[in-house]
């Protein structure tokens, strides 16, 4: 296997990924780059590619992304792992989580 | 591929940046009517005007179809007892609510006239309102002929006052439902509101920040014909030319806290809110109200000081710990006369804590390194701190600084956060813009609407009152000749707002944003006093000579979010200096003062009001209710109106 180049960058901020991206089912249609409220996305260079997340760390995860999405499947909302809640099913006790 | 570094992987550079780079490029836009802020209140102010006729432009700093604190969706309509299935009258209905104490009667009384009104004409846009598709039939509140789903909020009463006095709970019988709550399919309403703006011809300029007021002839306190504005994207300057303004734009819900990485900004507020709109009206020279008003957020994290930078435990070894006066607190000091205890006798720190209530012990506490022998305080400071692990370079570096332990006491940050987590606290969502029963502000031009005004509601509020304002801001730009922009004010605030990109190093927005909130945090917490104040105010302005010249931004957005740094800075300056004006504490204003510990003292039962005149501070007030009899003063104000409710 080629190795890949190793850069040396800044850690990335954490969380970094409010959404994931299906490549297979977005377009690159730009609809969330420009609903999101604080620019958390820029659209990527290359036309049809699912936007860049750049700013993740400023999400205030209001979901408008997800939720005015036009591409079904294309993004997946992902909460970061500490906003991630608890339940518990009340026939057989199992504990589930988001 | 989605994230910045899978890019710079696979690409082997950064992305550029997106949009074309235009900094300190102008573009002037002439208007009658300047809306600044799209949100709820704003995309209502700017579609109210632009019916009449008027040419309307609306800033917006993310993009109008969703931005806003109810952008993503809303579930109530919370105040419309005009509703056909109410069973109270509006205008008792609003004297009730405006009976809390520090409320907004003028804007509740339009809200209960109007916001029903607003809501079908939100239905008219295509905004969901009723249960059209038979979902919820047999569901309770809902009715089967209109097809609204009533909410059992405030369904008998408004709110439960912890204390019976401030108010009157129980408005209507316990087995009556007043009907006044409507439940709502929020998520529908944003996208409606700018597609009518567009349908009416207003000017929208999304992805642009307001960073000021333009006053005639550059002179504070004078009429506002305008505003200045930042493009987040491409650095453009915008200059705005109106003959009348309104302010819609968001409170300042991140003062007391940067905690973004480990939290993740889910609090209910996006770092958007930055108070952006406040803080330039003041500039401005209008009169702002209630800005001491403090409150408690719901979630968020942070970090303290290092241990022995006074975080966590001050009471080094040997060292005593006392108040702000030098009185010895009974806390164990690790040392010899007390055995090395490290943890306090239990009841100790509760009854420092009551202490500091009753005034007895005066915050901050510091180490008294000078009441020990020399060679004590050098056993602790230079042997103990200056040998252990991480605390050599922060003795050090206290050194450097000049700290000496023959005269200088260390601060303590023990207690001073108070009880609750300090980055819980906010700005209480009361402070904000005094306005008339035309919802104008102090200065002439210049209206407020939804969240600008003091003490502020909620989303059908932010709409009636958005909507009202427009067909008011709509008279007064009829009437209104031309305005002479004085070019000298643009200059300088082009150079405000362009400073932090003429540096490529110093200090960037996060860091600038964490040491006020820490400011915030220690100095303007659950415990407030004069002495905290004025470290504080001291605090803030040597964040402002020192560190602000020293900002800079890499990109338009980390220029913005600059910016707004800048305007929590003026705002947490403008909520101590209201803060210290409130000589009583206050229970409804969240506001409890250790040197002036009587609660709601009824001669303290007034609006204080700040404002900026020749750029000093004038503190000023206002009696309870000083909007009159809301009933009378509405319907003369509004004469011509036709709503749903013809009166009683």
């Amino acid at each position: 296997m080629a190795k890949e180049e190793v850069f040396a960058i800044p850690n990335v901020p954490t969380p970094n990924q409010p959404v994931l991206f299906d490549p297979e089912f977005c377009t690159g249609c730009n609809v969330c780059v420009e609903v999101c409220p604080i620019d958390v996305y820029i659209p990527h260079p290359e036309e049809g590619k699912p936007p860049i997340i750049l700013h993740p760390e400023e999400c205030w995860y209001c979901g408008t992304c997800a939720v005015d999405c036009p591409c079904p499947g294309a993004i997946k909302f992902n909460w970061p792992l500490q906003a991630r809640g608890y339940w518990k099913n009340k026939n057989t006790g199992e504990i589930g989580q988001i | 591929m989605t994230t910045w570094h899978d890019y710079l992987k696979e690409e082997g550079r950064p992305p550029s940046w997106p949009y074309p780079i235009r900094f300190e490029e102008e573009q002037e836009i002439d208007t009658d009517i300047l809306v600044i802020g799209g949100g709820i209140a704003g995309c209502w102010a700017a579609i109210s005007a632009a019916r009449q006729g008027m040419r309307v432009a609306l800033v917006e700093k993310s993009d109008t179809v969703r931005s806003g604190s109810g952008g993503p969706g809303c579930d109530h309509w919370c105040n419309a007892p005009a509703n056909p299935l109410s069973r109270v009258d509006p205008d008792s209905w609003a004297q009730h609510m405006a009976d809390r104490p520090y409320s907004n009667g003028i804007g509740i009384q339009i809200q209960c006239r109007e916001d029903y009104d607003t809501l079908l004409e939100l239905e008219q846009m295509g905004g969901k309102i009723r249960d059209t598709d038979d979902e919820y039939v047999g569901a309770e509140g809902r009715d089967d002929k209109t097809k609204f789903m009533i909410s059992p909020r405030y369904g008998t009463i408004h709110s439960y006052f912890p204390d019976p006095h401030m108010g009157e709970p129980n408005f209507n019988p316990p087995e009556t439902r007043n009907n006044v709550v409507i439940r709502v399919w929020g998520s529908t309403f944003k996208p409606v509101l700018k597609k009518e703006c567009k349908r009416l011809g207003v000017q929208i300029y999304d992805r642009i920040m307001g960073t000021s007021l333009l006053t005639e002839n550059g002179i504070q306190g004078a009429r506002v014909i305008g505003a200045t504005g930042l493009n987040s994207r491409n650095g453009e300057f915008m200059i705005f030319k109106s003959k009348a303004t309104i302010l819609s734009t968001a409170g300042a819900g991140s003062i007391w806290f940067m905690s973004m990485e480990l939290g993740g900004f889910s609090n209910m507020h996006s770092r958007a809110i930055s108070g952006d709109g406040t803080v330039m009206a003041f500039r401005a020279g209008a009169e702002l109200t209630k800005m001491e008003a403090g409150g408690v957020v719901r979630i968020a994290t942070g970090y303290k000081h290092k241990w022995y930078t006074g975080g966590g435990d001050a009471s080094y070894e040997n060292v005593p710990l006392v108040d702000a006066n030098g009185k010895r607190l009974p806390y164990p000091i690790q040392g010899w006369v007390d055995a090395g205890a490290m943890v306090p006798a239990p009841g100790v720190e509760e009854k420092i804590r009551e202490g500091i209530m009753k005034g007895e012990y005066a915050l901050p506490f510091y180490a008294d390194f000078p009441s020990i022998p020399d060679v004590e305080q050098d056993a602790t400071w230079k042997l103990m701190l200056g040998e252990e692990a991480t605390t050599k370079i922060i003795i050090k570096t206290f050194n450097e600084a000049g700290f000496d332990t023959r005269r200088d006491m260390l601060q303590s940050y023990k207690f001073i956060e108070g009880q609750s987590l300090p980055q819980w606290r906010e700005a209480g969502y009361g402070g904000g813009l005094l306005v008339d029963w035309n919802l104008k502000t102090t200065l002439d031009g210049l209206y407020a609407a939804g969240t600008q005004m003091f003490a502020p509601e909620d989303h059908s509020y932010a709409a009636a009152t958005g909507r009202y304002a427009g067909r008011k801001a709509v008279v007064y730009a009829r009437e209104i000749g031309e305005s002479r922009v004085s070019r000298d004010q643009i200059e300088i605030e082009k150079n405000r707002v362009f400073a932090p990109i003429r540096r490529d190093s110093g200090i960037e927005w996060k860091e600038l944003h964490a040491g006020i909130a820490r400011v915030m945090q220690y100095y303007v917490s659950e415990f407030r006093t004069e002495s905290l104040f004025k470290i504080g105010l001291d605090a803030l302005e040597k964040i402002e000579t020192e560190s602000v010249p020293r900002l800079y931004a890499l990109d338009p957005h980390k220029l913005m979010r600059t910016l707004e740094d800048l305007s929590m800075l003026e705002y947490a300056k403008i909520i101590i200096q209201a803060s210290q004006a409130r000589k009583a504490s206050s229970m409804p204003l969240g506001f409890q003062r250790i040197d002036y510990p009587d609660v709601d003292p009824p001669e303290w039962n007034k609006f204080l009001t700040i404002k900026l005149e020749n750029d000093k501070v004038k503190i000023g007030e206002r009696p309870p209710r000083f909007w009159g009899d809301m009933k009378q003063q509405y319907e003369a104000y509004n004469k011509d109106y036709e709503g749903v409710y013809k009166g009683k």
